[in-house]
């Protein structure tokens, strides 16, 4: 048993299924799944497709901050992205040409690659500290992203560019499927080759890294052209699923989100170790909440509250400093009566010559 | 009349005594130089006389007031101010801004800028300054900086002027400024104390000198008194009878050393404010070793052959092949290997693993996408963490968690598996128990037995004595003399030749 709570994923999984079954008390059909046309329907199914995008921008975040930066430009680059694929295929002729959507698909997510590497010559290449040079790109995005649609939601029908971000394949959504499928490129590409090592090395310490022959700035670099083409992707999400580009309102505060999501996921902002599946965890955490306050009705304007308190409880929870003080007065009856366990975890040691 | 005296001082960290019984007195008119290896207690001496630290015995006077400083702005006001090492100014702010900040002249809210701009240049005209105050003194040089922190240390009050390491940043000419403003300053009947590495400052500018070791006071002495020699002694604290012999192992192989083909030759090697161009042979099976005081330029040297620092002098050659190493990237691909002095903030990544510390050098020059396999990965740790005796023998423990021993043989081991040509040591056995000293000292006779090139930079001349073929003497940041490592070497050479710097070996 206490192997299992000191899994470092125990207390995300547990914050998951306790928000699930609170939602079963409120909404008893709630874990129904229903097959329609060969679609699977239900309220998990529409968490999981809600969550896709969040869980893809978290998955990018979390390389990001494993390396010790942090991106704040995710939500501004999945504006800018998809509104350049909405202004691309409103200018077809055919908006139902395939070609020409996968095309505005590529120069997207072209777009975002350049968009995270700007970043990360700002903060590798120039050494900007990277929460301001960041927030370069969040603050202008916006008004690139205005840019790209003169000021206007641009709306496009059509069908083909719909199913990124509305369709279905095998019963699921696509975005479901393009984020799982992202996420475990990601967690291939980190984990069976050397990167992810190399990843947390440089966030453990960069000095000590480079000292060692990593090539930090380099590898720091690459973590944001990935944010970079995550929320890209999040953005041919968003805007296919509501057949729109709002440079001003797509993904706003999604960064938080994220950041959230890594965090609750076990990954420390400080940087270093990092958990992919802790951070998917907590993408859905936070999505699974969201969803709550819409189907509890709980009223419009106390939901950012409500959140708020569920994630400083959630927080909470994780928190060992937190558990320890409160668990603290039934566990000491315990240490009194064992002497073996008056035995104090012995502290590390470090040489502090 | 001392202006400022210190009596029978003792002051306790947590496990250390920093300053055990110290005496000490600063005259009026005078530049005191204060000298010690780091960890004498120099830095503690001035933080008690001005206040960051309280003592738990002994007593300071000011002329003849007993005082007791409770910060140092208390001390600033009675007429004992600091100037640290860094600069603690605001680089943002004007010239100034930063002579008058937290006490501008004017009434009330109002602050009569035209007064502030016309004092500040008054006072920086007496250090003949003439520079324009109302830009941000970010944009001036170090020794700008460090004269803007004394005009207003010495406006502030003008009694006693504390300088730690002014000149630890500056070059030749900016250290002559310095002097002479200390000159005039002197003149003036200010008492200057002075703390610094750079022996040869001491005897250009110090009117007497006091010494401290391991917490104690070692004397008072006049510079004309004491010659260099005797003065690194009474710093490093080696008497010279106990010494008198090194080990026999030294005389191990000199000949066979001395055929071998050379790793590395640098010539002129050298960066401006870092090191000045030294040249530098390494020869297969070498081990040399480089001594000399704290901040002669032992790490600078070692951080120039890595490609931590880039040099902007001089050429250097690996294998008869000539390289520029511009990162540790290129001198790890070139068979270099480091293993840097701070282990915590420059070795060590602590919350990783003792198995991912250990494969993380070889695993960055093959590559992120060339994995190494779990079984070669976990070959590996096993045979070094046996060789160097890591223990707890634990690959998957946090690499933190271990002593600071095992930290140094786990940087080793890291190195050790990329099979270097050249292993730079700096430091390697300070702050480690005397068993893993001992083994460390072992592997290196062993290396080198078995043809690695090896550069072993202590502060322990002792050390340097017992494991090298050649020694190369650095003192103020210059490559001063190479000594070959026969019976006619020993401590007292060695200092001799820091001493002289390097003039009459």
């Amino acid at each position: 048993m206490i192997a299992f709570t000191r899994h470092k994923l125990f207390w995300p999984v547990l914050a998951l299924v306790l928000l699930l079954l609170g939602n079963l008390v409120f909404t008893p059909g709630f874990f129904n799944i229903k097959v329609l046309d060969g679609h699977l329907y239900g309220s998990l199914i529409d968490i999981l497709r809600s969550a896709a995008p969040l869980a893809l921008i978290s998955a990018g975040m979390t390389l990001v901050i494993a390396t010790g930066g942090i991106d704040l430009s995710v939500g501004s680059v999945l504006a800018i992205c998809g509104a350049l694929a909405c202004l691309r295929i409103s200018k077809q002729a055919d908006q139902g040409a395939v070609g020409g959507v996968l095309l505005a698909i590529l120069l997207a997510v072209a777009l975002g690659v350049v968009l995270g590497a700007w970043n990360g010559m700002l903060t590798a290449g120039f050494g900007v500290q990277p929460i301001i040079a960041t927030l370069i790109l969040l603050v202008a995005g916006r008004g690139l992203a205005q840019l790209i649609t003169s000021g206007q939601i641009i709306t496009v029908r059509s069908p083909p560019y719909r199913k990124v971000g509305a369709g279905y394949f095998l019963g699921l959504p696509i975005p479901v499927l393009i984020a799982i499928g992202m996420v475990l490129i990601t967690v291939l590409l980190t984990r069976r080759s050397a990167l992810g090592m190399l990843i947390e090395a440089v966030g453990g310490n960069a000095t000590a890294s480079t000292l060692a022959g990593v090539r930090a700035r380099r590898i720091t670099f690459m973590v944001y052209v990935f944010s970079g083409l995550c929320a890209a992707i999040a953005g041919l999400m968003i805007s296919s699923n509501v057949s729109s580009a709002d440079g001003n309102n797509a993904g706003l505060f999604i960064e938080l989100d994220a950041i959230l999501a890594v965090v609750l996921g076990g990954t420390a902002l400080s940087g270093g170790r990092f958990s992919l599946g802790g951070t998917v965890l907590g993408a859905l955490i936070i999505q699974t909440l969201t969803t709550t306050i819409y189907t509890v009705g709980i009223p419009p304007e106390t939901t950012l509250l409500f959140k708020a308190i569920v994630v400083t409880i959630v927080c909470l929870i994780q928190s060992p400093a937190f558990r320890a003080k409160v668990f603290q007065r039934r566990r000491r009856p315990v240490v009194v009566a064992g002497p073996a366990a008056v035995e104090p975890e012995k502290a590390p040691t470090g040489d502090r010559a | 009349m001392a202006v400022l005296s210190a009596h029978a001082i003792t002051k306790e960290f947590p496990g250390v005594r920093a300053l055990d019984g110290v005496d000490f007195r600063l005259l009026p008119g005078e530049v005191h130089a204060l000298l010690g290896e780091n960890g004498a207690g120099k830095s503690t001496l001035i933080k008690v006389l001005t206040g960051v630290y309280g003592v738990e015995a002994g007593e300071i006077r000011l002329g003849d007031a007993l005082v007791h400083f409770a910060s140092p702005e208390q001390a600033q006001r009675a007429g004992v101010s600091t100037v640290y090492q860094e600069v603690n100014l605001m680089p943002n702010l004007s010239v100034a801004e930063n002579i008058f900040l937290g006490r501008q002249p004017g009434s009330g809210a109002r602050i009569r800028w035209s007064r502030i701009r016309a004092r500040a240049h008054e006072l920086l005209a007496r250090l003949r300054l003439n520079i324009d105050v109302t830009r941000p003194l970010g944009g001036y040089s170090l020794a700008v900086q460090q004269l803007v922190a004394i005009a207003r240390a010495i406006d502030i009050s003008a009694q006693v002027l504390i300088l730690d390491e002014p000149t630890s940043s500056l070059d030749q000419g900016e250290v002559a400024r310095l002097f002479e403003v200390l000159r005039q300053l002197k003149q003036e009947g200010l008492a200057i104390l002075f703390v610094t590495h750079f022996l040869g400052q001491v005897y250009e500018i110090a009117d007497r000198i006091t010494v401290l070791r391991n917490g104690k006071l070692v004397g008072e002495y006049l510079p004309a008194q004491l010659p260099e020699v005797e003065l690194v002694r009474k710093m490093i604290g080696t008497e010279l009878a106990a010494l008198e012999r090194v080990d026999e192992q030294t005389q191990r192989g000199l000949a066979a050393a001395e055929q071998q083909s050379p790793v590395l030759v640098a010539s002129g090697l050298g960066r401006t404010r870092s090191i000045e161009p030294f040249d530098l042979t390494v020869r297969h099976g070498e081990v040399v070793g480089l001594a000399g005081l704290l901040g002669s330029g032992r790490t600078e040297v070692a951080r120039l052959l890595f490609g931590a620092d880039r040099a902007d002098h001089g050429t250097l050659e690996l294998d008869g092949t000539s390289v520029a190493l511009r990162t540790p990237r290129d001198a790890a691909d070139n068979g270099i290997a480091f293993c840097p002095e701070n282990r915590r903030a420059e070795g060590l990544i602590p919350e990783l693993t003792v198995r991912e510390n250990i494969i993380l050098a070889l695993q960055a020059s093959r590559g992120w996408s060339r994995p190494l396999s779990r079984r070669r990965q976990e070959e590996l740790v096993r045979r070094y963490v046996e060789l160097l005796r890591i223990t707890p023998a634990d690959p998957d423990l946090t690499a933190g968690t271990l002593s600071g021993g095992n930290q140094q043989k786990l940087l080793l081991a890291r190195w050790l598996i990329t099979e270097p040509r050249l292993l730079i040591l700096d430091e390697p056995t300070r702050g480690i128990d005397i068993g893993a000293k001992a083994e460390i000292q072992r592997l290196v006779v062993s290396l080198s037995d078995g043809g690695m090139a090896v550069l072993f930079i202590s502060a322990e001349l002792e050390e340097v004595l017992r494991l090298s073929h050649r020694i190369a003497v650095l003192r103020d940041r210059k490559l001063v003399g190479e000594l070959t490592n026969d019976e006619r070497v020993d401590v007292d050479l060695v200092l001799q030749t820091i001493a002289s710097g390097g003039a009459t070996p």
